[in-house]
This record gives C-alpha cells, structure tokens and sequence, in this order.
C-alpha cells in the first residue's frame, strides 16, 4: 500500500521544467506562425506576440511568386532520389555484411563504422574540389552524390543490426530452395527489414530535406537552389519584410509537418536511430 | 522435432559449404559494390585529401601547388584560429554543460506514462523539424531589439541587441543550439529511463527511498550509456555547428562567434585560402575522433562501442 502512495507524489521540479520548457518551445514556433500572416505595415505597431488584427496570406503569395515553388521541387528531387539510393545502397550493403563469412567483409564494415565519426563539414574542401572536377558543379547532382555518401554508415549499422535478428535459418530454407542472393534480398530480407527502413528512410529524408552546407558550397545559381539555402537567400533579399521570410520558413516545414503527423513514430525512432536503442 | 532436424541439416550444409576449394559461402561483396563506391569517393577520398591539401596552396580555382608545411605554421600561430579553437572547446563546455541537465529531467519527465506529459512530448518534438537555416532566421528576428520579444512582453531586459552585442551573441548561440537540440537529447534519456527496469524501483521504495535518492542511486547510474552517448553526440557535434551559427551571426559580430567549423569555412570560401582551411578541417577531424575514441574508451565498453564492435 505505502508503495501506491509513494508512487503518486508528483515529481514537482521535473513538472515544472516541463511547463517551462514547453513556452520556450512553444513561443518561437508561435511567434513564426502569426508574424507570417501579418501584413508587413503591421509588423512594426502591432505586438509581436499579439494575434494580427488583419490577417492576411499576402506574405505567402509573396514567397510562392518569387519562385518558392522551384526550390522546393529542387528540393524533393534531391531528398527523394538520395533517399532511395541511400536504402538501396545500404540495404545491399548491410545484406553482404550480415550473409557473407569471409574474412575481408567484417574489415569492410569497420570502414563503414569509421564514418559515422568524421565530421561532414571537415572534408568539404577535398568534396568542392572533387565536384568541380567531375563537372558536377551547380547541378543538384552535386547535393545528391555526397549526401548519400555521407548517409550510407550510420544507415549501414542500423540496417546491420536490424538483419542481424533474422534468423539465420529463414536465409538458409532460401537457398535451399535454389532463390539467389538478389531474391534472397527482395523476398525475404526487404520484408523483413521494413521497420528499420523506414526509420532510416526518415531519418535521412530529413537530414538531406534540411542540409545546408553542400547546398551552399556546392551550388550557385537560383535553378540549383534548394530550400534552406532559399532562406537564407529569401533573409537577404525579403530583409526588412519580416513576414514573407518567416512565411518561407512556414513553407518549409509544412511537408516535414505532415509527415510529423502522419508518421510520428516511425520520425522520432527515425531521429534518434542507432543511439536510442 | 522437425525444427531440430532441420537445424542440424543447416549446420551440415554450412559446414559442407565451408569445405576448401569451394567458392567462399554467402552473397557476393560486389553486392556492397555500389555503397562501396559511392562512400569511397565522397567520403574516404575526401578524408584522405583534407589531410594532403593541408600541405598545399590552393586559391579553389587554379591548381593546388605544394607548400609543405607553411600552412600549418600559418595557421597555429593566426589569432584568429587560435581564438576560433577557444571559442569552440568554451561552446562545447557551455553546451554540454546546459544541455545535460536540461535533457536529463525533461527525458525522466517525458518518460512517464501519464497522458499529459505524453502530449508534451509530442510538442517537445517540433524543434526538430526546423533546418537549422529556419531556425536561425526565426531567432534573429525573434531578438530584434526594437520589434522582438522584449517588445512583446515590454520587458525591456530583453530588448537588448542580443546577436549584434559581442558579449551576448556567444550565448545566444548557446541558447538557440539547445532550443534545437535538447530535445533530442531528451528524447534519448526517455528512452533510456522506460529500459530501467520497474522492479528496481519497487527494491528501492520498500527500502524507503524518496524520490530523489531514487533518482541518484538508481535512475542515473542507470542511465550510464546514454550519458555517454549523449555526451559524445553533443561535444562531437559542437564541432559542427556549422549552418546555425552561419545564418544567425555568421561568425560575428566580429569573430564573436565564429568557431572553428566556421573558421573553416571563411577562410577557404571567402578568403580563398583552401590550404590554411584544409589545416583547420584536419584539426576537427582528429578532435572530433579523439573524444569520440575517448569517451568510450573512459566509460569502458559503452553501447556505442559494443554496437560498433558487434561486427
């Protein structure tokens, strides 16, 4: 009994850090939404946390005539194919490393692990330079290319992991029945993986969807741009119209929003893959 | 029965196929092929270059000259660096130190199972879907001195120029990385706290702990890996900090904030000096392995190690 009691003493210094912490999520977020849809005359009497007394959607039409909706597609292009590539790549990967017993696969795998601890930003140079030389400058290939590279570790060890746990005799009655290593992998090791690539699926869509650095470095001109950097370049060009850039960054996260909403659990294991668990 | 035989066929035909002369067993490595290549020339190249463009001289346009070791001398003796690696080890310190804390107790917090907090959890979350660009960009003018917060809530403390002071901007860069980061953070702690097992608490209540020598002498011992985890993920991760502080500030107001990802970054594509840049990015990769390598090995075999090593 005097364990129930215990139990339900409320852990007051814990609570209140959370209602704390809630406002200082909540007010910025709060803030970006309704300094969006104000008009700019607005922005400099009305209060900056007051709802707008004329709402209106002008900073968003704004933001999609001045070729928002090009970054954006720029940016699903690139998200999507460097995702796919990414799970294939990686799964293929992960497949060898878990099936194969000889020797040199395990060395291969440890080259894999050396790259989750290199910082991306580190080696820039050497990729600028690379990039240049192939001719892949300003082109969204130039995105693509080293962001699934620099996917591929982190999404090797998860999916590593997650085909360890299948047993190894549903691989064996496989090829007992004469299926080959690539049906193997469609039939039997896809299906199985699902959960795992999904979170990886997520997690790296929403690295590439909000990566900035090869973007800036790595392209140029408006036709390449994507959409972080259309941000930073919407603050420059938008500087005194506070509401069309904070419209652009509502823009930006609605997709990342939905798929929030949509698919909640699977982005949360997605974020915090491989060092949660 | 059924299963048992056929194990035992498994265990025959592995063996079997072990015998010598016979192709080696499993999946063709030309399978990991594309991985491979795609990780090889993007990432390894990369690593291998930084380190030989680092004796170079290359203006990013011509071709890289050999320099020997002038630019290494160059750069550690340039103040600038020199006050971008202070600049660096005091955010890392700065944020661990205020991340930590913060993230254990909204993590012990979330982790309970009443529905409220579920719901927190749920907004705790949002942070997580801005790019770092958005959320730069939402800070600056969220800190306008005349048209910010202090403004709206007419506490004039917090009017003060916040990114255009060189006394405030470091902090700010402190406050704004842990507003993105933290739950992240705390998400991890959730999860680690809900692995605790429940009977060790019940020991503990009949023992007659109180709530906060439970918290010391269970929940945190505990939590031993994924303070390590997060620790490393948070210093390491310091060293990156690279497109939050360059939409914010940009390094400034002066070099106020501009550590050492940043350092990089300036000096090869705005002062076109790739050579001196490619030092500073040596640098950050062999920290950045360091504490990595560090971390665990001083915390013993860590879950990361051990995830590592499950090869």
């Amino acid at each position: 009994m005097s364990v129930r009691v215990a139990r339900t003493t409320p852990n007051l210094f814990g609570g209140l850090a959370g209602w704390i912490w809630l406002a200082i999520i909540i007010v910025p977020i709060y803030y970006i939404l309704v300094t969006s849809l104000r008009p700019q005359a607005d922005y400099y009497s009305e209060n900056p946390l007051s709802l707008p007394a004329n709402a209106t959607l002008d900073a968003y039409g704004q933001v999609l005539a001045n070729d928002f909706l090009r970054y954006f597609g720029n940016s699903v292009v690139v998200t999507l194919v460097s995702t796919l590539v990414i799970l294939a790549v990686s799964l293929t990967a992960s497949y060898v490393v878990v099936r194969s017993r000889r020797r040199s696969t395990a060395r291969l795998f440890q080259v894999f692990l050396l790259g989750i601890a290199i910082p991306i930003q580190a080696t820039i140079i050497p990729v600028y330079y690379l990039i240049v030389q192939l001719g892949l400058y300003d082109t969204l290939w130039a995105i693509i290319l080293p962001s699934i590279a620099f996917a591929i570790p982190l999404s090797v060890l998860i999916l590593t992991n997650f085909l360890r746990d299948v047993p190894a005799e549903l691989f064996e009655s496989m090829k007992m029945d004469g299926a080959g290593e690539w049906r193997t992998l469609w039939n039997l090791a896809l299906p199985l993986t699902r959960p795992a690539i999904m979170t990886v699926g997520v997690y790296n869509a929403l690295q590439v969807w909000n990566g900035f650095l090869f973007p800036l470095v790595l392209t140029q001109s408006a036709e390449t741009r994507v959409l972080p950097l259309s941000l930073w370049s919407f603050q420059g060009e938008f500087s005194v119209n506070v509401p069309a850039v904070l419209a652009a960054v509502v823009l930006s996260v609605l997709p990342i929003l939905a798929a929030y909403i949509v698919g909640r659990r699977q982005l949360v294991s997605g974020l915090t893959a491989g060092f949660g668990k | 029965m059924s299963a048992a035989t056929g194990s035992a066929a498994l265990t025959q035909t592995r063996q079997g196929r072990r015998a010598p002369g016979n192709r080696a067993d499993g999946p063709s490595v030309w399978m990991a092929g594309p991985a491979l290549v795609l990780f090889g020339v993007f990432a390894v190249v990369p690593l291998i270059g930084v380190a030989v463009l680092s004796f170079m001289s290359w203006d990013g346009l011509g071709d890289p000259v050999w320099a020997g070791a002038e630019n290494w001398g160059r750069t550690l003796t340039d103040p600038v660096t020199q006050n971008a690696m202070r600049l660096t080890v005091v955010l890392s310190v700065a944020t661990w130190l205020f991340q930590t804390p913060l993230s254990l107790l909204l993590g012990v917090f979330m982790a309970g199972r009443q529905r409220y907090r579920a719901v927190l959890s749920v907004l705790y979350f949002l942070p997580l879907l801005f790019s770092a660009a958005a959320v730069a960009i939402a800070y600056r003018a969220l800190l306008d001195p005349n048209f910010g917060l202090g403004t709206a809530l007419g506490i004039s403390w917090l009017s003060q120029d916040w990114i255009g002071s060189p006394d405030l901007a470091l902090w700010v860069v402190l406050f704004v990385i842990s507003w993105s980061f933290v739950p992240f953070h705390s998400l991890l702690y959730q999860g680690g706290v809900r692995q605790i097992p429940k009977s060790m608490y019940e020991a503990a209540l009949l023992d007659g702990a109180g709530r906060v020598q439970q918290f010391f002498y269970i929940t945190l011992p505990q939590l031993k890996y994924t303070i390590v985890t997060s620790s490393t993920l948070m210093i390491v991760g310091s060293l990156t900090y690279f497109d939050l502080i360059f939409v914010l500030t940009g390094g400034g107001p002066g070099n106020a904030t501009r550590i050492l990802p940043l350092d990089m970054y300036l000096t090869g594509f705005r002062s076109y000096d790739m050579g001196k840049a490619s030092v500073i990015a040596v640098i950050l990769v062999v920290v950045g392995l360091a504490v990595s390598i560090g971390l665990n090995r001083f915390s013993g075999a860590s879950k990361m190690d051990s995830q590592m090593e499950g090869v």
